[in-house]
């Protein structure tokens, strides 16, 4: 009987920080994360950079942080159209919070093609 | 109006118990949990205890005379009873500001729990809370980074950090510990740690053990395209061997260094985290020999006081037990200290511990420390109670995976951001727990196993200090 063993084999994945380990979230679970950003008040910030640089500090901004936007609609259609212009970037969603000078939130929701 | 000399004994009370003092803004208050011998009425005891951790002797002394003895004393201005508890009471002291050194938590807690605690007149005595003013707050260094810089640092956001120490404690050689630590990490945790037991044993010198843990979190790094770091402890038998391995840490590029405040004493504390502003290092601290200080409910130091001064003498991260895994702590009580370590402004609440509003002013936030005894069921509840600005640590979570460590590190991962990501939609994930796991674990093999692994660990003992409530 030729040795069978349990043991998995577990392979390095290059990940880009939170949410890196879930599979891609679907378009509900997206906007269910954007309103959590618009409900604790913090403000959307579209984020984007070549795959080359992803570990670098800043990543360019995509026009500017949108401050004090409420509006669910509007962010999805600033994702779409970052994510048009840079097809080949990362593209990440930031819940900016001005009190902290942190991020509340932040996850890659386009990944380059 | 000058006194007069009169030698002998004067009873405590007439000197230091002021009732109808109402405390300024400056001054330092304490909240001692008393109980005295038997018969000595309680005005008197607590007067003792303001007495001998103040001015006070317990003779009268023709040389105070030559002094304002009255700008200077510490006055004990309120008494209360203890819910539930006959023999004992609490005692509400004021200490005017120039009784500390600025900037010493060293000097604090010398005057505060100092011979005080040997006093005949009482049998037990606990400091249970300080409230430290604004104007002495201001003289202290506080955490040489604070929770925004570390999180700019380690590029980590929306979420807890994720992190183990590493096991065997004690006994691997640098080469095997570094591989461990390499392991770790690139199954995707954030931070590993030394024990608090390795220093710079005959098995392992420190500066072995600093070049492999370098070379292993670079890998890591590359590998997976995260920031990664890993405590290295420099808690020494001196302050030059500290600050040389500190020196040592920083040269290898490392985000973190770690130092044991309690065993290494405060002025060392200070003096590291000093170093850590300076150098732009992340200071982790561990928290060895508190639980002997802070476990019994009558005697010694509570732990919101210790996270207190930690605090002010400054830290990045401090461990505060789990509520949910093997060591003591209960759910209100460690809420209760861990706003002292996050707020800038924490209000007065009994039903958390904490006995006065305490402002923080712009004392920067330390991250909270989970670690001891958790496993993945546990990470629902510990999201839950500790939030985003914590460190959650599981070392036989992590390494006793049936796959081993790297394969550890991602069920915890998997797990930990599927409960962010529940709780950001809006999901009671204490209460769904058990359905965040199980369709997490759908995507993730290692985290199935984890879940199989330990599915029947719990560690459900009564505590041993709970609040005092009726």
């Amino acid at each position: 009987m030729p040795f069978k063993s349990t043991v998995g084999d577990y392979q390095t994945v290059a990940t880009l920080e939170t949410f890196g380990f879930l599979p891609p979230m679907s378009q509900d679970e997206i906007y269910d994360q954007i309103a959590y950003i618009i409900a604790q008040g913090w403000s959307p910030l579209i984020e984007h950079v070549h795959p080359s640089r992803s570990m670098s500090t800043y990543w360019s901004y995509w026009k500017l942080p949108f401050f004090g936007e409420k509006d669910l609609g509007v962010i999805v259609s600033e994702l779409e159209g970052c994510h048009r212009a840079y097809p080949d970037h990362h593209v990440r969603l930031v819940g900016y919070d001005a009190y902290t000078q942190s991020q509340g939130s932040c996850f890659v929701v386009f990944e380059a093609r | 109006m000058s006194k007069k000399y009169d030698a002998g004994v004067k009873e405590y009370r007439d000197t230091y118990w002021t009732p109808d003092y109402v405390p300024l803004d400056t001054d330092l208050l304490a909240c001692f949990k008393v109980t005295g011998q038997d018969g000595v009425p309680k005005e008197e005891v607590a007067a003792a205890v303001a007495a001998e951790s103040s001015t006070g002797t317990w003779s009268t002394v023709w040389s105070e005379l030559l002094t304002d003895l009255d700008f200077y004393k510490g006055r004990c201005y309120r008494i209360e009873d203890v819910p539930g508890d006959k023999e004992s009471f609490y005692a509400f002291i004021a200490y005017p500001l120039d009784l500390f050194e600025e900037g010493s938590i060293t000097n604090v807690l010398t005057s505060l729990v100092g011979n005080v605690f040997g006093f005949k007149a009482l049998r037990h005595l606990r400091l249970e809370d300080i409230r430290f003013p604004m104007a002495f707050i201001k003289t202290c260094p506080g955490p040489p980074n604070g929770i925004c810089v570390e999180r700019d640092r380690m590029n980590k956001y929306g979420r807890p950090l994720l992190g183990c120490t590493i096991k065997p404690k004690l006994g691997l050689s640098g080469k095997n510990y570094g591989r461990v630590v390499y392991e770790c990490l690139r199954g995707g945790l954030d931070f590993t740690k030394d024990d608090e037991n390795i220093n710079s044993q005959p098995f392992q010198r420190w500066q072995n053990r600093f070049e492999f843990v370098a070379e292993a979190t670079q890998l890591a790094q590359e590998e997976t395209g995260e920031k990664k770091g890993h405590y290295l402890n420099c808690t020494a038998s001196t302050p030059e061997e500290m600050y040389e391995r500190a020196e040592f840490a920083k040269e290898l590029g490392q985000p973190i260094i770690m130092h044991d405040y309690i065993t290494g004493g405060f002025t060392a504390n200070t003096g590291l985290s000093k170093w850590c502003r300076k150098n732009g290092m992340l200071l982790h601290i561990h928290r060895a020999m508190h639980a002997v200080i802070d476990r019994h409910p009558k005697h010694g130091i509570h732990f919101r006081v210790l996270a207190k001064c930690l605090r002010l003498s400054g830290g990045d991260q401090l461990h505060t037990g789990t509520v949910v895994g093997k060591l003591e702590g209960d759910r209100q009580t460690t809420l209760g200290f861990i706003d002292q370590l996050r707020e800038s402004f924490v209000p007065e609440d009994r039903s958390r511990g904490n006995f006065f509003d305490q402002d923080w002013g712009s004392m920067p936030g330390v991250f909270a420390v989970a670690s001891g005894g958790i496993h993945v069921w546990h990470m629902p509840a510990l999201v839950a109670i500790f939030g985003d600005d914590s460190v959650l640590q599981f070392g036989g979570g992590t390494h006793g995976h049936p796959w081993g460590s790297a394969a550890g590190a991602a069920a915890n991962r998997v797990a930990l951001e599927a409960c962010v990501k529940a709780r950001n939609a809006g999901r009671e994930i204490e209460k769904e727990s058990r359905d965040i796991l199980m369709e997490a674990a759908k995507h993730s093999p290692e985290l199935a196993i984890a879940l199989e692994t330990w599915k029947e660990i719990k560690f459900e003992f009564d505590t041993v200090d709970k609040l005092d409530v009726n």
